[in-house]
Formats: structure tokens, sequence, C-alpha cells
């Protein structure tokens, strides 16, 4: 079997993630284990510093006989804050720098959090207005389905006036 | 200042509280990480923009309330004295490295001193909720609604995929560290805690001492706090936290009940050999006052001393720091003059009880 990550070495490693309950299965060398950051420390009190140094490794670049371009380094348009200075710190400056250094953050955040990266908690109640209606809907979509396959029609025709009535006030004010 | 009067306004008045489990679990604290959008994270930005933020949250919460959080008080770190800001440390109200933090970082403290949030520390904000005893659910809850209740006022900087943005990478996602202090002297004493806590730890979960250095806890007094925050719900962090405390507790009660029934004359001579030492020494160390403020606590809760309130052991842990030691002194001290003012303000506290 070969490396899920990288689709090039063999698939040494073989983890089971339960990621909000769902479980996944993960096969990969040991390279890229190390570097997607799907080996954890359990023990306590590791160092940010050593966990993020050595994960900067541009991921992709081992391939041979590819030239590589020079690129300008990496850096946050709004606090300036460089790829270099954030590997060593360990802190973001800003809330941009989430975006703008997206392609890195996956095997950080599996590390620190257990295999976690993505938040599955509070909404902020006035900005993620938006965001609360998309769940609610995706919820009832959900309903939806269930209500179809068990054949419950006239209970499915309410939920669908529910979705569209949520979908009403979706961008409605944005303009 | 009499003992009696430096007491009433150094404890705070949550704490005099008794909240469920009390014997065990002293108090359950909810912290939230959360940031303005439109500044830059305090360690980059400008002076200027930190201004604005510590000038805005003045103008729009200083002297108001939130519930049953009355007249926020607005505290510029700048204006403290290195005595002052080490007893909001040495209290919990604000974290060391605010209590470093100068010009344009401050501190929102509610009357009743059971919320306060920390203004340009590692984040724009650190909204802390604490409860007596064992509350977390409640203080979840709660502390919600302080956070909608801030938002009404402020952009949050938050992502649909990563959640709440902060300063660090080990905060992102619900920037929430729930936290318990569990008071586990018979679990200690029995070697258990240390057995416990490699499992405790798998199931994403940090134990560590509080009063004490590094993972020792002194006083037998741990904390045990979330590690993750992103990928589970608050709710689930804080129902894992719950089983997990629920847990201790039990295991505690029953080691109690065990150390009495086995060893009872050996337990009797080690509490009131401790509350000997609390009443008469003439110099003491924060390290053997803990210790023997944890047996005479212990002592209590088991009925073998009686007569002295349950709250002798939170309100000696806080009181006796150095910190608060200077504050009633009204100077700075010595380590050695320390040691002689905490044993004399011990004796005189044990004294008030009879
Ligand atoms: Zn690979
Ligand atoms: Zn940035």
């Amino acid at each position: 079997m070969e490396c899920q990550e990288c689709h090039k070495r063999p698939a040494t490693l073989h983890f089971t993630q339960v990621i909000n309950g769902d479980k996944t299965e993960v096969y990969v060398c040991e390279v890229c284990a190390k570097e997607k950051g799907y080996m954890t420390y359990p023990e306590e009190g590791y160092s940010l510093h050593h966990l993020l140094s050595g994960l900067f490794s541009p991921p992709f670049e081992t391939q041979q006989n590819t030239p590589r371009k020079q690129t300008k380094e990496l850096q946050c348009p709004k606090c300036e804050m460089t790829l270099s200075k954030f590997k060593q710190v360990g802190k973001f400056g800003c809330s941009q720098c989430y975006q703008t250094f997206e392609e890195y953050l996956d095997p950080i955040f599996r590390r620190v959090h257990s295999g976690n990266t993505a938040h599955h908690g509070k909404i902020p109640a006035r900005k993620g207005g938006d965001l609360r209606i998309k769940k609610e809907v995706d919820a009832y979509r959900e309903e939806l389905q269930r209500l179809i396959k068990n054949e419950a029609f006239e209970e499915a025709a309410t939920i669908r006036d529910k979705i569209k009535e949520l979908e009403k006030k979706l961008g409605g004010d944005e303009g | 200042m009499t003992l009696q009067q430096f007491m009433n306004e150094a404890i705070s008045p949550w704490m005099r509280e008794d909240g469920p489990d009390s014997d065990i679990v002293l108090s359950s604290r909810i912290r939230l990480a959360r940031n303005f959008a439109k500044y830059s994270f305090p360690i980059l930005a400008d002076e200027d923009d930190l201004d604005h933020i510590s000038t805005f949250i003045r103008k729009e919460y200083e002297n108001q309330s939130f519930q049953s959080y009355k007249s926020f008080s607005f505290i510029p770190i700048q204006d403290l004295t290195p005595v002052e800001r080490r007893v909001l440390v040495e209290k919990h109200l604000i974290s060391p490295h605010l209590a470093e933090q100068g010009h344009s970082s401050a501190v929102l403290i509610s009357e009743n001193e059971q919320v306060s949030i920390m203004v340009n520390e590692e984040d724009h904000l650190r909204l802390q909720l604490y409860f007596p005893g064992f509350q977390l659910t409640e203080a979840l809850g709660k502390v919600f609604e302080l956070d909608d209740w801030l938002e009404e006022k402020v952009n949050y900087a938050f992502d649909e995929k990563r959640g709440y943005l902060t300063g660090c990478p080990t905060n992102v996602g619900t920037g929430m560290r729930a936290s318990v202090m569990m008071h586990l002297p018979a679990l200690a004493w029995t070697q258990q805690v240390n057995r416990m806590i490699p499992a405790i730890n798998q199931l994403g979960l940090v134990v560590r001492g509080i009063y004490g250095e590094g993972s020792e806890a002194t006083g037998n007094i741990f904390q045990i706090s979330n590690q993750i925050t992103l990928g589970k719900s608050e709710e689930d962090i804080v129902e894992d936290l719950q089983s997990v405390a629920r847990q201790l507790v039990e295991h505690e009660r029953r080691a109690r009940s065990r150390i009495m029934e086995q060893s009872s004359k050996r337990l009797e001579d080690r509490i009131y050999r401790s509350y000997g030492i609390l009443s008469y020494s003439r110099i003491i160390e924060s390290k053997e006052a803990a210790t023997c403020l944890s047996d005479v606590r212990l002592g209590i809760d088991l009925g073998i001393i009686e007569n002295v309130s349950r709250s002798i052991l939170n309100e000696l842990m806080v009181l006796t720091q150095p910190g608060f030691l200077q504050q009633y002194a009204q100077k700075s001290l010595t380590p050695n003059e320390r040691d002689v003012l905490r044993a004399s303000l011990i004796r005189e506290r044990i004294q008030l009880e009879n």
C-alpha cells in the first residue's frame, strides 16, 4: 500500500484517529507521519518550538529533479509576520496569519490538538449569524433525507418549508 | 489594619460561598481567549492599536454590570505597584504574564471578583469566570452569556474552519480552558494521584500542582484542565473534564474512608501535629504551611477537628503567599521576614476561630 499523503513511499505506519466520534484510518510512511503531525507526542510539556521546527521543511519538495524556484519568503500582509519568524516564535501575529500560513497549519494543529484541525464549538452570535443558519439548514437537510427515506412525506414537506424560510434569511440583508 | 479587615479585602467574595462537593473541589473556572478581528494580536500590534482596545473596553465596560456581576472596575496594569500586581496574580485574577505588561494592558474585574477580563494579554481579551465548588456546567453557561454580551460590541476574530483565532496555536478553536481546583490529600498520600496522571493525560487533560513548582502540588491542591481546544465542542470538553473530576472526587472519598478505617490514629496524630505547628510556630515556610493547612483542612472535612471553619485552607493558601504578606506588612520583606509574618498571621487567623 502506498502512503496516502505523498503517494510515493510505501505506507509503513497505520493510525486510527477518532475525531468527533468518527474513526478515520490513516496509512502513511514514516516521513509523512512526522511531517503531517500524525505522530503525536503524548508526554506533557512538549515544547512548541521543538514541535514547530522540523515541520517546516517545505512539504512536497523532496521530489528530485524538480528545479526549485527561489521564491520570496511567505509573509502576512497585515502584521508582516514572516514564515521563519512564525516558525521561531510559534505564535500568530494576527488573524490573517491563519490564511497566510494556511498550508502549514494542519500538521501543527494535528499535533497540538490530538489529530483535530477544525473547530466544532461555539459560533459568534452576531458575526456568525449566517453560519448558524447554515448549520441549522444542514441539520434540517439531514432530517429531510431521513424522513424521505422513511416515506414520511408530510413531515418532509414541513421541513422543506423551514429550509426555504431559512435560506431566504441567508444573505438576504447583505445586498 | 486588623487581620479581619485585611482578610475581608483579600478574599474574593465568591470564595466565601460554598459550592457543591466543596469538600474536595475548591473552585471551577472557565477561561475564554478572544481577539478583535481588526487589530493584530498583542505580540505584534502597535502601541496605538493596543491603546484603542484598552480605551474602548474602558469606555464601554467600566462601571457596567452584567447580570449578577456588578460594577466592573477597570484597572490599568501600569497604575499598580509590583506588590499590587503580585496580589492580583495570587488571587488568580490576572496571569503572571499580564502582570509583566506595562502600557495599555489592563483588567476588568466584577465587584464579587467572579469575573475578570484581561485586556491585552497574549490575546486581546481573556475572559475568566470562577464558581465555588464543582460547577463547571454552570460556569460554562454563564461564560457563554458573558461572551455574547461582549460580542454585541466587539467584532471577534473568527474563522469558519478554525474557530476563534488566538495568538497561540494551542488555544485556537474554542479558545477555552476549563479547570477545576481539587484538594486531594488522601490520593496524594497513598501515591495514587501520580499513578492516575498518565491515564488522565491520555484523555486530553492536564494535571498540575497549583501552588507548587511544576507538577508538584503544594498543599495537595491540583488543577485539572483541558489541553485540546480544537475539534471538540465546549460542552464536550467540559463534560470530559467533569467526568474525570467526578471520578477523582469519588476516589478521594474512598481513599479518605480507607485511611480512616485502617490507620485512624496515625491520621489523627498527623492532623493534630499540623494543627499544633500552625497554632504555635514562630517561623514557617510556605511549603510547610501548605502541607499543614492541607492536613488541618482534611481534619475538618473528616470531623476530627471541630470548631474551625472549612474556608481556612482556601483563605490561608491565598493570604500566606509573598505578595499578600507584603501587602499586609505594607512594605517589602525578605524571605526570612516573610516566614515570620506568615507564622504570626496563621496563628492570629486560628485564634479568630476560638
Ligand atoms: Zn508519505
Ligand atoms: Zn498576520
